[in-house]
């Protein structure tokens, strides 16, 4: 694949305060990219000078091989889908998706067609005439994607563009616009602070925080082979532990020696193991058995999370673990029970603080 | 970052209207401010004209009798007008349209008309006169009632919508914790109207302080500081002096502009979106005493106004009191007759049609350009100044700026395009914010939005934000027309004998002791305003509604 967008050394000021900091990455032609991150990590920045909404302080932006980085938006070539949607409201849908195509000296045979073609792509035939008024959130959505695609842009850039919407219908469009970016092609770069959307759309995950990036790569590598504390933290639930290292292949929380399988260097400080790799040893089977007591449990539909005291070596510290529901149900398990649990070698995983 | 060429227009544009300002307001002030430094012979002289001005005792006591009647005025105003606006947000009383309109009644005729007015109530001749006990109408007393009724109406206005913020959720809480209604009124509804009742205050003090049309016809002997602006100026052609009592008159008004500002920024913080409306409960007996408060305070209104109306209409006080149309056959009297009112209307179609564009258009840039943040900000700034200087002053300076040998924009001089010019610029800053505030209320991501899409930001102007905007710039232009039809102070100094004005009209006749053509004209130009702002309902109502059905929620 291409390389289509490239951000070099990207930073950004606002007075004194530094919204972005060396940012660098690249973007394939035709990738789905989400910039994930928690409101205020600079995501949204980030985005506006990929637009040149806002101009960076430092730092470089190609576009197809093109310098971009001092062009103002209307001279760059994307479209663009805010979370407000910011549709016309005085021009009806047929007027708001034909809005980019007017100055192109297209004859209106032309942009009439191409209005219906992308009615047809965003499912919205029977609401040509409708004004945004009338259209439910999800539908509007789907009007400003369609008035964004109408010029055909080399790059979709997408702010939050779900976040103002019902739970059901988000999930529904999650997999509508993913299909969508598919089928066209188009290079897209989606900015939200809702892991779940990250994970479930994206080809690529940039993850950030307080203006860097943390950690770059597939919705699969993110979650399973966190980098940092941060990663590990912000996507899904984990358990994060100061450790030492004790030998090559081994290490200590709380007192207790763990064997793991990563390599250990010597600078080791904080592990990190998810909930779902914990296991439950009744027989004490397993490696890094240690026991506990239930304190809590937490019902989440198809699983239990279980909020289990652990004595560790030195002391005492909550570990959380999912079961399966089933699981409690048939051995009956209550809160306070006691319980043994295995903390796997290869579950434990070494990140940087 | 390039500039595109959405950016060198918006220069371009920032700049015209900026320089407008300049040319119309800080020209023109500074201007005033070394006139008040020279001789009569235009040397420098530095502070001998304030020298001369504080050691003539009867000009200093024009600066106390201003603070006077503008601080008494302010009071009573004040409290009236915080009744009236309580009644109509907090109370479920019949007939709010009704009273609310009659209210607004002032604001549709000149400030003298009320003056004129309490003469034929009050004067020697007039129907009242016994309730004054002896009294004079002429002085203070017949000031004071007459700005009460000229400002009524801008303090309601301004405290109508501070306690219509009132948050709904607050009353509420207030409820559950069963307060009692006397504390929820100091807890919950004076804390939230606080601002608005301090700047309703400033405005009104601002607005009788800077009057000259009230005092001039019954203030007697009793000198004020924009008359003595005046009487410097036309009858003793002394314009150095005038324009130190000018920069006196600044002063205060300055002052109040600053204060109302502060003010007015600590307003917004309160109001946020999630606020909800606060509904009224039903009181019949809190309604009932209400309903006879604001009937007094209309009647009231009413009487002044019908009063003008029955002495034009009467052949000739208090003699004939047979009804004729005598009194509107302007073309018998000094003032420059029927033509001063045709003027008039050409001045104000005039005045509402390219100061709404002005207006609009300046707005726009400083609220949704993208580039140029520093010249947005100075256009601002700009546009917030003329609030802050008072019509007379404005257009004596417009004399020593405008009627300069040097000044290449000489020719404008005498020209009905002066007087639109002052008058704009008089009613600028209002018009300025009523277009932000309307403009705020837009998503600016329409203008990032039309950007991406390689549409010029003229497109997305004409096609989105005018039509999403009309009834706020409908607003603007019936302002701009009522003021321009009302306004005498800022055009005063600047007609000329073939740009002679209704409302200038009112004043001369009145001088001349012609008062009920004075009343009758002062009439026309209420027929006039009356007439537009029925116009304008029916146009909202009707046609605006055709043109703004996207707001309706079903097809």
């Amino acid at each position: 694949m291409e390389q289509y967008l490239s951000v070099k050394n990207v930073a950004k000021y606002f007075g004194k305060f530094q919204a972005l900091n060396n940012i660098n990455f690249d973007v394939n032609e035709g990738e789905f990219v989400c910039i994930l991150g928690p409101s205020g990590c600079g995501k949204t920045t980030l985005l506006r000078v990929i637009a040149g909404l806002e101009s960076q302080s430092e730092g470089t932006i190609q576009q197809n091989n093109n310098d971009i980085s001092l062009l103002p938006p209307d001279q760059r070539d994307f479209g663009i889908v805010f979370q407000s949607y910011a549709l016309f409201p005085n021009l009806t849908v047929k007027d708001n998706i034909s809005f980019g195509l007017k100055t192109r000296k297209q004859n209106r045979n032309e942009i009439d067609s191409r209005v219906d073609e992308l009615l047809k792509l965003v499912g919205l035939s029977d609401h040509i005439n409708k004004y945004s008024a009338q259209l439910s959130g999800g539908e509007q959505q789907r009007v400003a994607l369609a008035r964004a695609l109408a010029p055909s842009p080399g790059l979709l850039l997408l702010d939050e563009p779900l976040s103002a919407l019902d739970a059901k219908v988000r999930q529904h469009l999650r997999l509508e616009i993913k299909n969508l970016q598919k089928q066209l092609g188009v290079t897209t770069i989606m900015v939200t602070h809702d892991q779940e959307e990250a994970l479930t759309m994206a080809d690529r995950i940039i993850l950030m925080n307080n203006g860097v990036i943390e950690q770059e790569g597939s919705p699969q590598d993110i979650y399973s082979k966190p980098t940092t504390a941060f990663s590990a933290n912000f996507i899904g639930t984990t358990n994060l532990f100061k450790a030492k290292k004790i030998s090559s292949n081994s290490i200590e929380i709380h007192g207790s020696v763990l064997e793991c399988n990563d390599n250990i260097n010597d600078d080791v400080s904080t592990v990190t193991i998810r909930p779902e790799d914990i296991k439950i040893s009744d027989s004490g089977e397993g490696k890094n058995i240690l026991s506990g007591t239930i304190k809590e449990l937490e019902f989440l539909g198809s699983n239990i999370r279980g909020h289990i005291e652990v004595n560790f070596e030195s002391d005492k510290a909550i570990v959380l673990c999912n079961f399966a529901a089933e699981f409690i149900q048939n051995k009956n398990i209550q809160t306070n029970a006691s319980i043994n649990i295995s903390l796997q070698p290869h579950a434990i995983k070494i990140v940087k603080e | 970052m390039k500039k595109s060429r959405d950016d060198y227009l918006t220069l371009f544009f920032i700049s015209i209207i900026g320089f407008y300002i300049l040319i119309s307001l800080a020209f023109p002030m500074y201007a005033i401010l070394s006139k008040s430094f020279e001789n009569k012979d235009g040397d420098f002289i530095g502070f001998e004209n304030y020298q001369s001005y504080f050691e003539n005792s009867s000009l200093v006591y024009s600066i106390y009798n201003s603070l006077f009647v503008s601080i008494v005025t302010m009071v009573i105003t004040i409290s009236l007008a915080f009744v009236f606006a309580y009644a109509l947000t907090k109370s479920r009383m019949a007939g709010k349209g009704v009273f609310r309109s009659i209210a607004m009644i002032p604001i549709l005729v000149p400030s003298l008309l009320s003056g004129i007015s309490l003469i034929y109530l009050f004067g020697k001749q007039g129907i009242f006169r016994e309730l004054l006990m002896g009294y004079e109408i002429y002085g203070p007393i017949g000031i004071i009632i007459a700005e009460v009724f000229y400002t009524f109406p801008h303090a309601l206005l301004i405290i109508v919508t501070a306690l219509s913020i009132g948050d709904a959720r607050l009353y509420e809480a207030a409820k559950v914790l069963r307060s009692k209604s006397i504390r929820t009124f100091f807890t919950v509804t004076l804390p939230s109207a606080k601002y608005g009742v301090i700047s309703a205050a400033f405005v009104v003090f601002t607005l009788v302080i800077t009057d000259f049309g009230i005092p001039k016809v019954i203030g007697g002997n009793y000198n004020v500081l924009a008359v003595d602006v005046y009487k410097q100026v036309i009858g003793q052609q002394n314009f150095e002096m005038g324009a130190v009592v000018s920069m006196v008159l600044v002063f205060p008004a300055l002052i109040a502009f600053a204060v109302d500002r502060i003010v007015q920024r600590k307003q917004v913080a309160i109001l946020t979106s999630r606020s909800v409306v606060h509904e009224p409960n039903e009181s019949k007996t809190f309604d009932r005493i209400m309903f006879g408060y604001c009937s007094v305070i209309s009647v009231l209104i009413l009487t002044i106004l019908g009063m003008c109306l029955y002495a034009s209409l009467v052949t000739f006080w208090p003699y004939n009191l047979t009804l004729s149309l005598k009194n509107y056959q302007f073309d018998l009297m000094d003032g420059g007759g029927w033509d001063s009112y045709y003027n008039s209307i050409r001045m104000a179609s005039y005045t509402a049609v390219f100061g709404t564009i002005a207006v609009f258009a300046g707005a726009y840039f400083v609220e949704k350009a993208r580039s140029l943040k520093t010249g947005r900000s100075i256009l601002h700034l700009l546009s917030m100044m003329p609030m802050a200087i008072p019509g007379l002053v404005l257009g004596l300076a417009y004399i020593f700026f405008f009627n300069h040998p040097d000044n290449p924009l000489n020719f404008l001089y005498g020209t009905m395009a002066i007087l639109v010019i002052c008058t704009i610029t008089h009613f600028y800053t209002v018009s300025h914010l009523t277009a932000l505030t309307s403009l705020k209320q837009i998503d600016n991501e329409f203008e990032h939005v039309s950007s991406s899409l390689k549409q010029p930001f003229y497109k997305t102007f004409f096609r989105v934000t005018v039509p999403i905007s009309l009834p706020a710039i409908f607003e603007i232009g019936i302002y701009f027309f009522v003021n321009a039809m009302t306004t005498v102070s800022a055009v005063v100094f600047l007609y000329s004998s073939k740009t002679t004005l209704a409302s200038v009209a009112v004043l001369n006749m009145d001088d001349a002791g012609d008062i009920a053509p004075a009343a009758a004209m002062g009439m026309m130009i209420f027929y006039t305003n009356a007439a537009v702002r029925i116009v304008y309902v029916l146009i909202t109502k009707k046609i605006l509604v055709r043109f703004q059905n996207w707001r309706l929620k079903t097809a």
